[in-house]
């Protein structure tokens, strides 16, 4: 760790494609005949800023501590083969170093192409290429990916709703059906890390789909074939069952496909000359579109009834996410199978082989030792590539583009068709490390059920349409608070713009295809936010607010607890819960109170003044109450919010009073910033200060009844399924009997219907109107939902 | 697809012991996509009282199916598959296979018609889709009604007589890699059961068959013949079957379609897929592979083509079958139907191809009278009055 002051940290990246290619490591590729993969990781270098007591009262921002945290962020990158040689030049001139680094080295490669173009990669960057195994290789990325990406694997229903069935991660992902479409398929069975074996394929794969298709119709590539079937009619070329019969028959539908292409025999000898009978050679496409996915669905499926397998994944560029294609094999399953086997497809079924050769080559980096997080900021959503600046053009100069070229380098994030028309197109995949190691929260009652978010956009049109414009009409809101918080960069402003433009292209993108990056949820959106101010290296934008609205809180607070203090049994129980909401008022991530906050002298009563009165939206706090008349908790975590009034006046005090009964308290704060949530780092410090204002603070952190611990998260949401290590542990180890989530992205947005094995208490304010409409309340509804245990696992708790 | 009793099956031993025989002339018709199948039966004990006795019609239409092999321009009569002396409700006599494109439906009936059937006959067992299909059309034109009978049950049901009247119906190919050494051979299929019945027509269908009455369809593909054919047609503008077989015969399919070999430079070996066994294209790690660049293309003939859509067609039906018959525990696989005709190519595939990926365990079996199963079985249903 090193400290800096913001002048000699660079600008990230401006460039889209080889992202931090200058300081790449431990290359690995996958060579396709249709397509190459590359992988490497870098290290990135991301600030954070500190929270430091001082520079409370310094208004120049570059007295303003930071601390540069190394991170490693694995890369990959997808284009057509056709394109190598560009590529690898890229490479050659943008390593730092390269070639005479890489002199006698040796990189992974997997994939039929690796045979042919290993001789190009000696000669152009030195490097030798150790051939791995393919279908290990497939087999290793598959298992990553399943572990560690979010939504990865989805089921698809054509014109359902929603058409994409996000899976959440199943603890246990073996055994399972691997079936890799490739120019041919390759089907493996897999039943743990290190036992699976090859057990059929076919020839009959995308090859066949593009060699036929080129020969069939003018299509000029894969692409074009797929635009041709989806408005192509298959009925004109094959037979179908009713076509021989006039109906069903046997106990096949009529719309079943009898003979693929089998009118087209007829067509030919001219003796069905009806002018309906003409076909396209639209119709064609589909046709054979049709003809390979069915027939690549049946044979999975009888591989999988073979080995008694019910999950079956699908790899490989044949898919890539088109919707016909997906149909068409999960209807074939579906239908030979009875739905005994599930057809699943997987977000970045292309990068497979890529990601288990990189892995294979990457002690180094030790991948597998830690938990992986996609960067939202530089990945491409589910089939949408990105045009880059590296021509396309085999003899034309490759370029990296300048960070002046600022516009046109913000539109590269557009969805295709926005940006430049000379680029490349590929796609990429980002993931960040993420540290410490990621598990279940021990308290869930049903992990392997836990999915974190309440809403689901990708069903619920509404929602979707209401809060992609919530959040565009926020960012405004949210860049110039970025660029305010470095008033002494000149790049700032740049910055912060291209932040704004990034963010918003996103969200126009999601309009469109809101199953793009997994499971469209607020959270998603909220991370999404976070990940693009980080591109943009605005490490902490409320970093300033947050320390000055903790100060201020913190003024207040000796009187604020004096008061409570007074205050008979029922009502200090109640005042407490209702500071509690009044603090959670306090919170700039919502627009509408961010635009009350700024316009008065808003404290915690102005605040509470706003809180809608008893009884509230949800209102258990008369069984919370009646719930601490009895005995104390053993220990109490509590996931905090946000900083200011909310942390120092809202939650302190609560705490303060479950430690006067003897409860010990573990304080959950983010591990890195999100908007003014409170983090870890900030969390000690305002522990430590609480602890010099109250004696009761102070014994208690010197006993170890008092713990500020981080959850492992870095969003205004909580995603219990993934918190840290430590955390898990601590809540094991000091007998966690009562949670306490706080906030209406914790508590609303996310967990509002998690289950856990103890007591819990969800405490919000509804900042938003029309959130609280949809909830069945008003604006600063309030929700306080306390839950006991569920009985059967009542008293058995950890 | 549960266990199918044979609903409307009698076992043969019944039908002769019926004192009522339908009157001549006997025929069992199926109509399947691409092409009609009739099988015609010609008595040959005739009594000099019975052919006193006999309307003209019928003589001449004997005259007509037995003295020509074609009819019209698209009729065939398959004679070197005619059987002898064989015996049908207690008349003896030969049965004819003729065939004709189900495209040319209408020119059939109008030579019905010439021949005066229109007068005769008023009942034919009919299966296969154009049952339904054509219905109308048969009333329309022949004033005969079809009476319609499960596809199959009667593909079950002829292949069951077929097979016991005929020595020789059932055989298998011997080194079918090696062309000059692979023999047809034939095979004792006294005791079938269980076997699994591939019927390769347009599509295909696969029966899991476990005795006389009990069978299920297990699985299917809508790639078969038609889908080889349709192809073959758009690909190098031929117009028929036979010609589509004659030109992948003169073919090569390693000029389109992408070996092993080809990619890995040798075997690969870790998976157990040969670099180099023979010169058998269960290589193809991916047909048609070679043909999405411009130089590729210009170096490929009709003739190649034509032999990789022919490889791609079989090779898939072929691990279909084979997994098919791993999932029902079945060795013997019977494969049947018209795709086969004239076909040795694909015969030899299939028997290779069983061979070679199930280790010697599953055995190709094919018979003589591959596509006409389904009319035999309609032609002993035929009880000449209405139902």
């Amino acid at each position: 760790m090193e400290r800096s002051h913001p002048k000699s940290i660079k600008l990230p990246e401006t460039l889209e494609v080889f992202r931090n290619i200058k300081n790449a490591k431990g290359f690995a590729i996958d060579i396709g005949i249709s397509l190459t993969k590359i992988a490497y990781w870098s290290t990135i270098s991301h600030r954070r800023a500190l929270y430091d007591e001082g520079f409370i009262n310094s208004k120049d921002d570059s007295k303003m501590v930071y601390e540069v945290s190394e991170g490693a962020r694995l890369h990959f990158i997808k284009f057509e083969t056709k394109y190598i040689e560009n590529c690898l030049d890229f490479i050659n001139q943008n390593l730092v170093g390269a070639p005479s680094t890489m002199m006698g080295k040796s990189i992974k490669g997997t994939g039929g192409g690796t045979y042919k173009y290993s001789e190009l990669i000696l000669s152009k960057l030195g490097l030798t290429v150790e051939k791995e195994n393919e279908i290990s290789c497939l087999i290793k990325g598959c298992n990553f990916l399943l572990k560690n990406m979010a939504d990865e694997s989805f089921v698809f229903q054509r014109h359902g709703n929603p058409e994409y069935k996000f899976q959440s991660v199943d603890p246990d992902i073996f055994p399972y059906l691997l079936v890799n479409i490739g120019s041919g398929v390759s089907i493996m069975k897999v039943e743990s890390e290190d036992s699976y074996e090859r057990i059929g394929g076919t020839a009959t794969g995308g090859a066949t789909f593009w060699g036929l298709g080129s020969l069939l119709t003018k299509a000029k590539g894969f692409d074009e074939l797929l635009e041709l079937a989806e408005k192509g009619d298959h009925r004109k070329v094959d037979v179908l069952i009713k076509d021989l019969t006039g109906r069903d028959y046997l106990e096949l539908p009529g719309d079943l496909i009898a003979a693929s292409f089998g009118k087209a025999a007829l067509m030919k000898e001219g003796k069905d000359s009806e002018p309906g009978n003409q076909f396209s050679e639209c119709d064609v496409a589909r046709s054979l579109l049709f003809t390979i996915s069915n027939d690549i669905g049946q044979i999975a499926c009888l591989y999988a009834m073979m080995h008694g397998l019910k999950k079956v994944y699908f790899g490989g560029y044949f898919l890539s996410g088109h919707p016909l294609s997906m149909h068409t094999v999960s209807f074939a399953i579906n239908f030979w199978s009875r739905g005994a086997v599930q057809p699943l497809f997987l977000r970045h079924e292309g990068y497979l082989g890529a990601i288990g050769a990189f892995l294979k080559g990457a002690e180094e980096c030790d991948a597998e030792k830690y938990s992986w997080l996609e960067n939202y900021a530089g990945s491409s959503g589910l089939g949408n590539p990105m045009p880059t600046h590296i021509a396309s053009d085999s003899l034309g100069s490759l370029q990296c583009s300048q960070p002046e070229n600022l516009s046109s380098t913000a539109s590269m994030n557009c969805p295709l068709g926005v940006a430049s028309p000379v680029g490349l197109v590929v796609d990429q995949l980002e993931m960040d490390r993420w540290e410490p190691q990621a598990v279940y929260c021990p308290l869930l009652a049903r992990p392997a059920k836990y999915v974190p978010d309440t809403e689901d956009l990708t069903q619920d049109a509404e929602a979707r349409e209401y809060w992609l414009s919530c959040f565009e009409e926020s960012v405004e809101k949210f860049a110039l608070r970025a660029m305010e918080s470095q008033p002494g960069s000149s790049t700032a402003k740049d910055r912060a713009h291209k932040f704004k433009q990034k963010y918003v292209c996103r969200l126009h993108y999601l309009r469109e295809h809101p199953f793009a990056y997994g499971c469209l949820t607020v959270r998603s959106l909220l991370d999404t936010i976070e990940h693009c101010l980080k591109e943009f290296d605005f490490p902490d934008p409320y970093l300033k607010q947050k320390q000055e609205e903790n100060e201020r809180a913190f003024a207040a607070l000796p009187s604020c607890l004096q008061k409570v203090d007074n205050l008979e049994w029922r009502e200090r129980q109640e005042l407490l819960i209702t500071m509690v909401l009044a603090g959670n008022v306090f919170d700039w991530g919502a627009r509408e109170v961010a635009e009350l906050m700024e316009s008065s002298d808003f404290g915690l009563e102005e605040a509470s003044h706003h809180l809608e009165k008893r009884p509230w939206m949800v209102d258990n706090l008369d069984a919370w109450i009646e719930r601490i008349k009895g005995p104390p908790h053993n220990c109490a975590a509590i996931f905090v919010d946000n900083s200011g009034v909310d942390i120092v006046l809202g939650v302190l005090p609560l705490a303060r009073e479950l430690l006067k009964r003897k409860t010990k308290v573990i304080l959950c704060a983010n591990s890195a910033p999100a908007l003014n949530d409170v983090t870890f780092t900030e969390l000690l410090m305002i522990l430590k200060q609480a602890g010099s204002i109250c004696n009761i603070i102070k014994t208690a952190l010197a006993e170890g009844r008092l713990i500020g611990m981080e959850t492992g998260q870095a969003g205004p949401c909580l995603d219990l399924s993934r918190i840290s290590r430590k955390l898990a542990d601590a809540m094991v180890s000091h007998k966690v009997d009562l949670v306490i989530i706080e906030g209406m992205g914790r508590s609303i947005h996310t967990n509002l219907d998690a289950v856990f094995v103890c007591e819990s208490l969800k405490v919000a304010v509804v900042k938003n109107r029309w959130l609280a409409k949809r909830l069945g309340g008003d604006m600063f509804s309030v929700m306080c939902k306390y839950e006991q245990a569920p009985k059967e696992r009542r008293g058995q708790v950890c | 697809m549960a266990h199918t009793p044979f609903n409307v099956m009698n076992g043969s031993v019944e039908i002769e012991d019926r004192s009522e025989v339908p009157s001549m002339p006997w025929f069992g018709m199926d109509i399947g996509g691409t092409l009609s199948k009739l099988v015609y039966f010609e008595p040959k004990d005739i009594t000099p009282d019975e052919a006193d006795a006999e309307v003209e019609t019928v003589k001449n239409i004997r005259r007509y199916l037995t003295k020509n092999s074609a009819y019209g321009k698209t009729g065939h009569r398959d004679i070197h598959l005619e059987m002898d002396n064989v015996v049908i409700r207690r008349r003896t006599g030969a049965l004819h296979f003729i065939r004709f494109p189900t495209s040319e439906m209408d020119t059939f009936l109008e030579l019905a018609k010439s021949k005066g059937m229109a007068n005769l006959v008023t009942t034919v067992c009919a299966t296969g889709g154009g049952a339904y299909k054509f219905e109308d059309n048969f009333r329309k034109e022949v004033n005969m009604r079809l009476r319609k009978f499960d596809e199959l049950d009667s593909l079950i049901k002829g292949m069951l007589y077929i097979e016991t009247n005929n020595p020789r119906e059932c055989y298998f190919w011997s080194n079918p890699t090696e062309d000059d050494h692979c023999e047809k051979c034939y095979y004792d299929f006294s005791h079938p059961y269980p076997f699994l019945i591939v019927n390769i027509g347009s599509g295909v269908s696969i029966l899991a068959v476990y005795g006389p009455y009990s069978y299920k369809r297990i699985s299917g593909t809508s790639l078969g013949g038609g889908t080889f054919l349709g192809l073959c047609c758009l690909l190098t503008g031929c117009n028929s079957f036979e010609e589509a077989i004659c030109l992948a015969a003169g073919g090569d399919n390693t000029r389109v379609d992408k070996l092993v070999k080809d990619i890995y430079g040798g075997d690969y070996g870790r998976f157990g897929l040969p670099g180099d066994l023979v010169a058998s294209s269960f290589l193809a790690v991916h047909s048609f592979g070679h043909m999405n660049s411009k130089e590729k293309r210009a170096m490929v003939s009709k003739e190649d083509l034509a032999r990789a859509t022919l490889v791609t067609i079989t090779n898939n039906i072929g691990s279909i079958a084979r997994m098919c018959a791993l999932n029902e525990k079945i060795e013997r696989v019977v494969f049947v139907g018209n795709f086969l005709r004239v076909n040795p190519i694909s015969m030899k595939l299939l028997a290779h191809a069983m061979d070679y990926w199930s280790k010697g365990t599953l055995k190709a079996l094919f018979l003589e009278h591959e596509g006409y199963f389904g009319a035999v079985g309609c032609l002993l249903e035929f009880e000449g009055t209405d139902s």
